[in-house]
């Protein structure tokens, strides 16, 4: 930050190098601002570089807290990694965007049409206008959806466009996105920061809102058929937290008023998709989906897809459910097509085609082919359908060895190939180090389908590569984006400008729609966060004892403790009879930071964050810290751990829980959401204490040895102080762990709990309040004083005998949950 | 000829089943030399549904799903269906093999419904051990069906039979490197070969009769789903051969259906919810009923296998 604000009255645009060769969007080639940037760049010199980095990093902060991420395939930081933002919009001047617009709309339709044409009728093969091999053998032409119309024949029902500027100054097509495009939610949340930030700056040069396109969108989703008449349910089918743009789907979800859905919340009966909830299976009408088209069945399209849902060609091709984009529409995604789309629009509109594609060679054409070879080196070679697969190769800089072997794919599969011109794209401002630098930038435009024709978002997405001379722009290869303004004609009015510049959400109650993934993840979550927390009190205790100087034999109690821990099998058998203070301190350590052990700290620790990723969209940032500060506090260092150091690792992992389970007592709703997690804790936490209890009992049925470590771990020492001030005794502690329903850590207190949720169930049938009933039973009746004095006079095993009972009663309740509202995973059979 | 063909599937899965669909391609198809005088599908227990149609390839689909829980699962396909002869021309008048060929460009001798079969699909990639392979029977204007025969010979020669070797999900490669497999896996390579040329090749799912007739000695893909390979070749259609058997079909190969391979056309499909693991046990029998076949008209014309227009 220091370099940013040094010599702060250097003019901003000093260091900006003449673009030479290239289009600059903000500089002519006589270095003079552009008209429609003159005010923006008087702007930014006005505000100074050290204002400027203060914005900046409020913009990155607005990000941050608004949770825009996106995930890097392969990516060490692991996956989310913030959303980068540049402080400089790119600006475009009216008249030049309402060109643009024509061009955008015109593009949609003519795709939209080439589709139909593709799953029906496919005119356009038999009269060559196409060759029939562009599409047959486009992987991405899927004959299983060959005949499906759709309503109004609408396949595309949100495009994406790139586009990019030539030196000359005009726009092209450099791709476009049509099975799931991605961008538009980010588009937005960068207009929501950026005109926060540069409030002013936004309003005088009164760029076009956004929020009209969003409607459009929702609007036009609303509009499809539903089933049984009214407004069809609509979802928007994500391919999970692992998806590069899962904050996205997050987002774009939340602000639609959609439930955000994965392929497991959805499933096919009778040709009809449905919602599986808690309440039950809810019907669905409309999938917007982020999945691309192959992953979308595991029944007839890509067979290896966990994505999906199985049925869903089938319930499409019966007409009850509308998928947007249409299953299939990746086909026209193939830059080879860009070559006839000046003939496939004189064909199919009449028109001439507005928006030039980039100069594109199919290899599939013996012609084509030919000319390719012989300039290869002046051309870029990509893959015709595979995108991102293999490619963009640069033949001119490739080694000799490559390169030939470029040319033997090429030779043997021409089809799979195309080549396109080499552009210089044109370069945009943007704030790095407190001045301004050019850099290579592209624009994805979006357009959605409406009633009265496609749509255009005013701006979009522009992503900017960081190194000056990349020939490729893309999120994956790091770089940023920008805001897009296109600038309003005439005068805002004083009443548009108090408008906010986003549309209200939609008012949504506490206990919405829960998916049954959703309750089932929440149920672990629950499970494994008091089992971590379990475990952590179990070796802190152990540890604690250890770090005394005493040797083992001499501490009555830590051998009572180690013979508890091997019986709850945490240690070694053998550590019933025999061990070593040395063998306890490694057995220790590996229960800490070994991963692949079941039940370690780590392990825990990961399965719990696991969990905590599938749930993302449901927790807040500071959430999100708590569990990453829980991973970053157990993460393991070389060396020998001493006994101190890893006490204050464990002392430092409870509180990271304890933060937790306050996050989750005060700031979640109580839905049913929340519900299913309690409803984990509450299992697991009656659990362990049963088999603690027991384990303390057969270890030493008489004697006090285990009893204050007992108490230590069920974190009920204070109240046993405060309560009997006196020596722990075997009567009035086992009173504290088990009966007392006003202990938070008592058996009774979570049974009475789980009692409490099982009346709350959605759709119960009676089923659990009956399994729990019979639970709380078994506790009201027991005889506590008689049952602890018979123990420790007879040593009978009633109390062990009620406890394993309470255990079965218990699994039978997980069980009935699992069997009754969770999700079952599918499995290809064929 | 008529045959009866019955065709077995049985599910049988570990823990119970909620829901489940599938997909089926087990109706033999009308042809110009064959007729499925009678088909019917049994599903037990009873499917909650059951829909039928067409597909992109002119096959007879048909998808039905399960909802109740159930443990096992039985498939029946019952179909009776009347053979002809098959008629091939002599291999020497087949137009020479690159006639045949198609690309963008070139399609000349090629209907539009033969360039779908040129290109690689999910199961057949290009690799380049195919055209490698099938280059020396292909010499400069050779006739195409004395090529592809030649072909066909060499694949029976140099790959064996060994149901052990491969499953269902062996890739191509693994087949080319080991030589072995079962009819599936010859169809599969067969057809890359031919398509590595440029040629049209498209794959067949049917049957083979159990017991052969007095004279004639058992073939070995009967008892189970057969597959061979279809070829286009100008002014004559599609013509078939059969790797696995080093023969032209003829009168003993009843076609369900095609596809660019075994993933277009496989006969069950499907998808569970629940069930843990499942084991599959498939029984077909082919056999020859007594009466005489009906006369069909078509019969004398039955010069080839072709599609329906």
């Amino acid at each position: 930050m220091t370099d940013d604000a040094e010599n702060p009255a250097a003019p901003l645009l000093r260091d900006y190098p003449s673009p030479e060769g290239i289009f600059d969007e903000m500089l002519t080639s006589g270095k003079t601002p552009r008209p429609h940037w003159t005010s923006l760049v008087s702007a930014f010199e006005r505000l100074g570089k050290s204002e400027l980095v203060t914005r900046r990093d409020t913009s990155a902060r607005l990000l941050r807290e608004n949770g825009v991420t996106y995930n890097i395939y392969g990516d060490s930081h692991g996956l989310s990694r913030a959303w980068s933002l540049d402080l400089v919009p790119l600006v475009i001047p009216h008249d030049e965007w309402r060109s643009i617009e024509t061009g955008l709309a015109q593009r949609s339709r003519l795709l939209n049409l080439i589709l139909a044409d593709l799953y029906g009728a496919q005119k356009l093969l038999r009269e060559g206008v196409l060759p029939p091999g562009l599409i047959f053998a486009n992987p991405a032409f899927l004959r299983q959806c060959h005949g499906i119309m759709p309503p109004e024949n609408q396949f595309l029902h949100l495009h994406a466009v790139d586009l990019a500027r030539a030196p000359n100054g005009r726009w092209w097509v450099l791709s476009d996105r049509t099975q799931a495009p991605s961008g538009t939610g980010y588009a937005l949340e960068n207009r929501i920061v950026l005109s926060r930030v540069l409030p002013e700056e936004f309003r005088e040069l009164r760029a076009e809102r956004l929020a009209h396109f969003f409607q459009h969108l929702r609007d036009t989703l609303r509009r499809l058929p539903a089933h049984g008449g009214g407004q069809p349910n609509v979802v928007l089918l994500t391919p999970g937290p692992y998806n590069e743009t899962y904050s996205e789907h997050v987002y774009l979800a939340r602000y639609l008023g959609f439930p955000l859905v994965e392929g497991t919340d959805l499933t096919v009966r009778d040709q009809r998709v449905f919602l599986k909830t808690l309440e039950g299976l809810q019907p669905v009408d409309v999938i917007i989906r982020r999945s691309d088209d192959a992953f979308c069945d595991p029944l007839e399209l890509r067979s290896d897809s966990i994505l999906g849902v199985p049925g869903l060609v089938e319930a499409s091709r019966a007409g009850n459910v509308v998928v947007a984009n249409a299953l299939g529409s990746g086909v026209v995604e193939t830059p080879a097509l860009s070559a006839f789309l000046p003939g496939l629009c004189q064909q199919l509109l009449g028109e001439e085609l507005k928006l030039p594609s980039l100069a594109t060679w199919w290899c599939g054409q013996e012609k084509e082919f030919a000319y390719v070879r012989e300039n290869i080196d002046r051309l870029v070679i990509k893959p015709a359908f595979a995108r991102g697969v293999g490619g963009p190769y640069f033949a001119e800089t490739m080694g000799k060895k490559e390169r030939a072997a470029l040319l033997t794919q090429m030779e043997a599969t021409p089809y799979n190939f195309v080549a396109q011109e080499r552009i210089s794209l044109s370069t945009a401002p943007v704030f790095e180090r407190g001045g301004l630098v050019p850099r290579p930038v592209v624009l994805r435009t979006f357009t959605c389908a409406t009633r009265e024709g496609y749509e255009v978002m005013p701006g979009g997405l522009s992503r900017f590569s960081n190194s000056p001379d990349q020939l490729i722009v893309s999120m994956q290869n790091g770089g940023g984006s920008k805001d897009t303004w296109v600038i309003g004609e005439g005068p805002v009015s004083q009443l548009s400008l108090l408008l906010p510049t986003t549309p209200i959400v939609r008012l949504e109650r506490a206990a919405a729609e829960v998916p049954s993934r959703v309750a089932d993840n929440l149920y672990w979550l629950g499970r494994y966060a008091e089992r971590l927390e379990d475990t952590l009190r179990l070796l802190r205790c152990t540890l604690v004892r250890l770090a005394g100087d005493v040797g083992i034999e001499d501490t009555p109690e830590l051998t009572a403790l180690v013979r508890l821990l091997a019986h709850l099998d945490f240690f070694p058998e053998t550590f019933r009879e025999r061990h070593t203070s040395t063998a306890v301190e490694r057995e220790v350590f590996q229960l800490i930071y070994r991963t692949n052990r079941l039940g370690t700290v780590r392990e825990l620790q990961g399965r719990l964050s696991n969990i905590a990723f599938t749930l993302r969209d449901r927790f807040t940032a500071d959430t999100w810290r708590i569990l990453n500060k829980l991973q970053t506090d157990t993460r393991p260092r070389p060396g020998r751990v001493p006994i101190a150091e890893m006490v204050s690792l464990l002392d430092a992992s409870i509180i990271d829980l304890a933060a937790f389970a306050g996050m989750e007592m005060e700031n979640m709703t109580r839905g049913h959401g929340w519900r299913f997690l309690d409803i984990g804790r509450r299992i697991e936490r009656a659990a362990n204490m049963g088999s603690l209890v027991k384990a303390a009992l057969t270890v030493q049925a008489t004697g006090l040895e285990t009893l204050e470590p007992v108490l230590e771990i069920a974190d009920s020492v204070m109240t046993y102080r405060r309560r009997y001030f006196s020596q722990p005794q075997w009567p009035p502690a086992l009173d504290l762990l088990l009966a007392d329903e006003s202990n938070p850590r008592s058996l009774a207190f979570q049974i009475f709990a789980l009692s409490d949720h099982a009346a709350n169930l959605p759709q119960d049938r009676n089923q659990n309040t009956r399994l729990t009933y019979a639970l709380s039973t078994l506790l009201a009746k027991a005889d506590w004083p008689s049952l602890v004095h018979d123990q420790l006079t007879t040593g009978n095993n009633k109390i062990s005998e009620l406890l394993t009972s309470v255990a079965t009663g218990l699994r039978g309740f997980s069980d009935s949950l699992t069997h009754q509202y969770f999700s079952h995973a599918t499995t290809r059979v064929s | 000829m008529n045959y009866e063909i019955i065709h077995r599937t049985v599910y049988e899965y570990t823990s119970e089943v909620s829901v489940s669909q599938h997909v089926v391609h087990l109706t033999p198809r009308n042809l110009p030399g064959q007729q499925c005088l009678r088909h019917e599908l049994l599903v037990e227990p009873a499917p909650a549904l059951v829909t039928s149609r067409e597909d992109y390839f002119g096959n007879a689909t048909s998808f039905f799903t399960m909802a109740g829980a159930h443990r096992t699962l039985v498939v029946t396909a019952r179909s009776e269906v009347a053979l002809y002869p098959r008629h091939w021309p002599a291999p020497e008048k087949t137009p020479a093999w690159e006639r045949a060929r198609g690309n963008a460009n070139r399609t000349a001798g090629l209907t539009i419904e033969a360039q779908e079969y040129i290109y690689p699909s999910t199961l057949i990639p290009a690799l380049p051990a195919l055209s490698e392979y099938a280059r020396p029977s292909f010499s400069a204007g050779r006739p195409l069906l004395e090529a592809v025969l030649d072909l066909t010979g060499r694949i029976f020669t140099d790959f064996t039979f060994d149901p052990k070797a491969t499953t269902v999900a062996t890739p191509l490669e693994v087949v080319i490197g080991k030589r072995r497999g079962v009819c599936q896996d010859f169809a599969h390579f067969q057809i890359g070969c031919l398509r590595a040329l440029g040629l049209p090749a498209r794959y067949v799912s049917g049957y083979l009769e159990t017991l052969p007739p007095p004279g004639k000695t058992k073939l070995v893909g009967s008892d189970a789903s057969h597959a061979w390979v279809q070829f286009f070749v100008p002014e004559h259609g599609w013509l078939e051969v059969d790797p696995t058997n080093n023969i032209m079909p003829s009168d003993r190969h009843i076609v369900v259906g095609w596809g660019r391979d075994f993933e277009d056309v496989s006969p069950i499909r499907g998808v569970i919810s629940g069930g843990d693991k499942h084991t599959l046990n498939v029984a077909v029998d082919v056999t020859p009923l007594t009466e005489k076949p009906e006369e069909v008209s078509s019969q004398s014309q039955s010069q080839r296998v072709e599609d329906p227009a």
